[in-house]
């Protein structure tokens, strides 16, 4: 660089010019596309109307009521799947905790993918614990086995233990009073 | 009474602010390019106007949070008449809608700045600024009133708001949004006059001088509001930590550390007349990375592809705002910067040469924090799985950027403009590299010299390397020992205030990172169930449990334990953390106790009791995290010391030949 201009560009340095503008498209392109195509929409759970997947999970450490298969049969329930790493869960989470207080169904948590054990029950502190039981899913065992494609997820599943819906993403007072809420109404009627 | 049309009134009055935004954003630049005074002459009236109508529709929306006015979407849902007065008002912020009006608001107080005090600005360039102004408010009110706004009537009225997550119930939390936005916000001017100057296609002195204040000004507020968040993180949380290279922090932090270059390079446009197209670039990027930052702070739509499901009108929107605005910014660049005009030369080692070398490190630092953010979500949507990136690859990467940085940090301003001896640097930094080696030497003695503390004992060294290095250069400056002390007080006292800010603010960061390191290297953490009266030793300090006491707040009820807290038998003082559970929303919170010497903080937590009446404590030894604090203070502390230096008061001169600019005095 000694002694040359360090702005006056040469026209071989034009295409630098363009790089800032290209690397924003690019940028810009990935968000389009996941506007247009949102994974949740497009890729319905193969499980629905299936039953769950066995399992058995262990407790968030000194949380206790570890989760299994056999929790989710005898009432209509909620699966939801969380980590402390993931940040649209931090968006849902006050409304979860909005629906266990008003006690209308029970929310089960599957803490997935954390780290370290403990991250998941420091979460739960910082900002809240809506659950009922609550299992630690660190090697996407379960995840993998319900079709799990990000978090927050939420399963809704059936008094017979079966999986009834899958929704991707937070759950919002929308989602939840148009198509949750009546769902589980309706299973507690079958 | 007419007070129930108060939204509407401040609804309309948004309304209003659209269309005068409309006639900002384009009378004025038509008026400009095409030599028409009286077009150019109404970029102050609208912009006095728009300031009126968008103050007015924040005062209304703010007086609907004061009297609780339930019939608002926004009010009921964030709001509650037992809520604290002062809490009712930052509830104005505290959520998506009512911060994009605050957003927007201080848009229009700096657009007033510019309309008010940029008197000796040449007409077209400031016509020509204010009119992308005009444009950035265009796009947010349009935002605000087409998929959030907080004006929306309920049709039924709740009794009662659903309150705020008592987690921003919190002095610290209320203040931390204005300060961030005035901070993202501020680098706007800096962006409208970077379009200003590719419009015209000249770039010069003058145009560096006017943009650095503003520049300036924003860095300072970013500063503190990434401070106050900080230290929010850290008292309230009451994990002890203090920074979580989470995406919100990161949000705030990236724009830090581009208009910190930014900051830099203007210097070098201003002082030599040469790196204009990298400041322009700089300046649009550092506005661009604000706009992401408050897309992702309030809306978490760039989080996660999540997000943009669950509202997609929101997430279009937005994505259309950033695409026009970077992208149309960025295209600007490309055709209208190869035209600027080079300036000065200068050789590798010299003064501009060091701040170009911030410069690089300092954005990619920002290029590698903006790729860990986003990857997560860039590996979602190109399939590669679920991804999270967390500390361990911020340190690996930042660490190294960071170490050359401050180095060169002590260096640079020992250099000459245009060519630099650095030889002559080095020798006169004799000793700061004594006593950082010292300091190197000490820190292993002190905390017991394994090799996992070489790290530590580097960070110590380099701090001291920086705050040393960084007296040295003043001293230098006011010719200390080399001229009677009479004759360097009087230099001294003649210096410019903005090189009192440069020492200011380096040695801030000295201390910032003497804190950091500190506490990532020798934090000590405890946790344990403690009955009453039982002792617990925390790096030579002992914490006695003394009592634990069941109280009512005014919206919550608390768990306040005692600690005595003693060291070598000499008691300290007492701590009380308290545990709260908040009424509505029905919640926990930790409210941690500190006690903090000028060196260390002790840091104490209380949980629920057990069975046996035990109570879960966590307690903490935190060394040097006061520094953080005072570290963020003293660095804002010069950069306000800059701003009221002498020339900008005065204002930017008119327009002079390249120079003259190069003829004033060194900073």
């Amino acid at each position: 660089m000694r002694d040359t201009p360090a702005a006056a560009p040469s026209g071989r340095r034009r295409w630098l010019y363009l790089l800032p503008v290209g690397v924003f498209l690019v940028l810009a392109g990935i968000f389009a596309l996941q506007l247009a195509d949102p994974p949740g929409q497009v890729l319905p759970s193969e499980l629905i109307d299936r039953p769950v997947p066995e399992f058995a999970l262990e407790p968030l450490p000194g949380r206790g009521r570890p989760l299994t298969s056999e929790h989710l049969k005898g009432e209509v329930s909620l699966v939801n799947i969380f980590g402390s790493w993931c940040v649209a869960c931090v968006q849902e989470h006050p409304f979860l905790v909005d629906i266990k207080n008003t006690g209308d169904v029970p929310i089960h948590g599957i803490d997935w993918n954390e780290r370290n054990p403990e991250d998941g029950m420091k979460w739960l502190q910082r900002f809240g614990d809506p659950y009922d039981r609550a299992g630690l899913d660190p090697d996407s065992e379960v995840a993998i086995a319900f079709g799990v494609t990000g978090a927050p997820e939420t399963f809704v599943v059936d008094r017979n233990g079966v999986i009834r819906y899958k929704h991707s993403g937070p759950i919002t007072p929308t989602v939840w009073s148009k198509t949750l809420k009546p769902l589980i109404e309706d299973l507690r009627r079958q | 009474m007419i007070t129930y049309m108060v939204p509407e009134l401040g609804h309309f009055a948004l309304v209003l602010a659209l269309m005068v935004s409309l006639v900002q954003s384009v009378v004025p630049l038509v008026g400009a390019q095409r030599g028409i005074p009286e077009w150019v002459a109404l970029a102050r009236p609208a912009a006095v106007v728009m300031f009126i109508l968008v103050t007015v529709s924040f005062v209304c929306l703010t007086w609907s949070y004061v009297v609780s006015d339930f019939s608002l979407a926004n009010v009921a849902a964030n709001s509650h008449t037992d809520k604290p007065l002062l809490y009712k008002i930052s509830g104005v912020w505290g959520n998506h809608e009512g911060s994009m009006l605050l957003w927007v608001l201080i848009l229009a107080v700096f657009s007033l700045a510019v309309a008010v005090m940029g008197g000796n600005l040449p007409p077209g360039l400031k016509a020509r600024a204010l009119s992308v102004q005009g444009m950035i408010t265009t796009g947010f009110v349009l935002f605000i009133l087409f998929t959030s706004n907080p004006f929306v009537r309920l049709a039924q009225v709740p009794q009662n708001g659903e309150g705020l997550n008592p987690l921003l119930q919190d002095p610290g939390l209320a203040f931390h949004p204005p300060m961030l936005y005035l901070g993202y916000v501020g680098f706007s001017m800096a962006f409208s006059f970077a379009i200003a100057a590719l419009i015209e296609g000249r770039v010069d002195a003058a145009w560096a001088r006017w943009i650095r204040p503003w520049t300036l000004v924003a860095w300072v507020f970013l500063t503190l509001g990434i401070g106050l968040g900080s230290w929010w993180a850290y008292y309230e949380l009451g994990w002890g930590g203090w920074w979580f290279w989470d995406p919100v922090e990161n949000a705030s932090f990236i724009p830090w550390l581009a208009g910190t270059a930014l900051l830099h390079s203007a210097a070098v446009v201003e002082k030599r007349d040469t790196l204009k197209s990298w400041t322009i670039l700089l300046a649009i990027i550092t506005f661009s990375l604000s706009l992401l930052g408050t897309f992702l702070v309030r809306s978490g739509v760039l989080t996660s592809v999540h997000s943009f499901a669950s509202d997609p009108t929101r997430g279009i929107f937005i994505l259309l705002l950033l695409i026009f605005t970077i992208g149309g910014s960025l295209t600007l660049f490309a055709i209208r910067a190869p035209a600027l005009k080079g300036g000065g030369l200068f050789a590798p080692v010299s003064r501009e040469g060091s701040l170009l070398l911030n410069n690089l490190l300092m954005s990619t630092a920002a290029a590698t924090v903006l790729l860990g953010t986003l990857y997560p979500l860039i590996a979602e949507a190109l399939d590669l799985g679920k991804v999270s990136v967390g500390g361990p690859f911020y340190n690996a990467v930042f660490v190294p950027l960071m170490v050359p940085m401050i180095a060169a940090m002590a260096i640079g301003p020992l250099l000459g403009w245009k060519r630099g001896d650095l030889p002559g640097a080095l020798k006169r930094l004799w000793l700061a590299a004594g006593l950082s080696a010292a300091a190197f030497a000490a820190t292993f003695v002190v905390v017991g010299g394994g090799l996992d503390e070489v790290m530590g004992a580097f960070g110590m060294a380099l701090a001291v390397w920086l705050a040393v290095g960084t007296l040295v250069e003043y001293a230098e400056r006011i010719k200390l020992f080399r001229l009677p002390l009479g004759r360097s007080l009087s230099k001294a006292t003649s210096l410019p205030r903005s090189a009192y800010g440069m020492t200011l603010a380096h040695f801030g960061l000295a201390l910032v990172i003497a804190g950091i390191t500190a506490s990532s290297c020798w934090k000590v953490e405890k946790t344990q169930t403690m009955a009453l009266g039982e002792t617990v030793n925390v790096a030579g300090y002992d914490f006695t449990l003394t009592g634990v006491e069941l109280t009512d707040g005014p919206n919550y009820s608390s768990l306040t334990g005692t600690f005595e807290l003693s060291r070598d038998g000499k008691p300290m003082g007492l701590m009380t953390p308290e545990r709260r559970v908040y009424d509505t929303p029905p919640m926990p919170t930790t409210e941690a106790a500190i006690h903090t010497t000028f060196l260390n903080d002790l840091y104490a937590v209380i949980g629920e009791p057990d069975d046996q009446g035990r109570y879960v404590t966590r307690l903490y030894f935190e060394p040097l995290v006061p520094w953080l604090w005072y570290g963020c203070l003293v660095m804002a502390a010069g950069g306000l010391l800059s701003l009221s230096d002498r020339r900008y008061r005065v204002g930017a001169p008119r327009r002079a030949p390249a120079g003259d600019a190069a003829a004033q005095p060194a900073e």
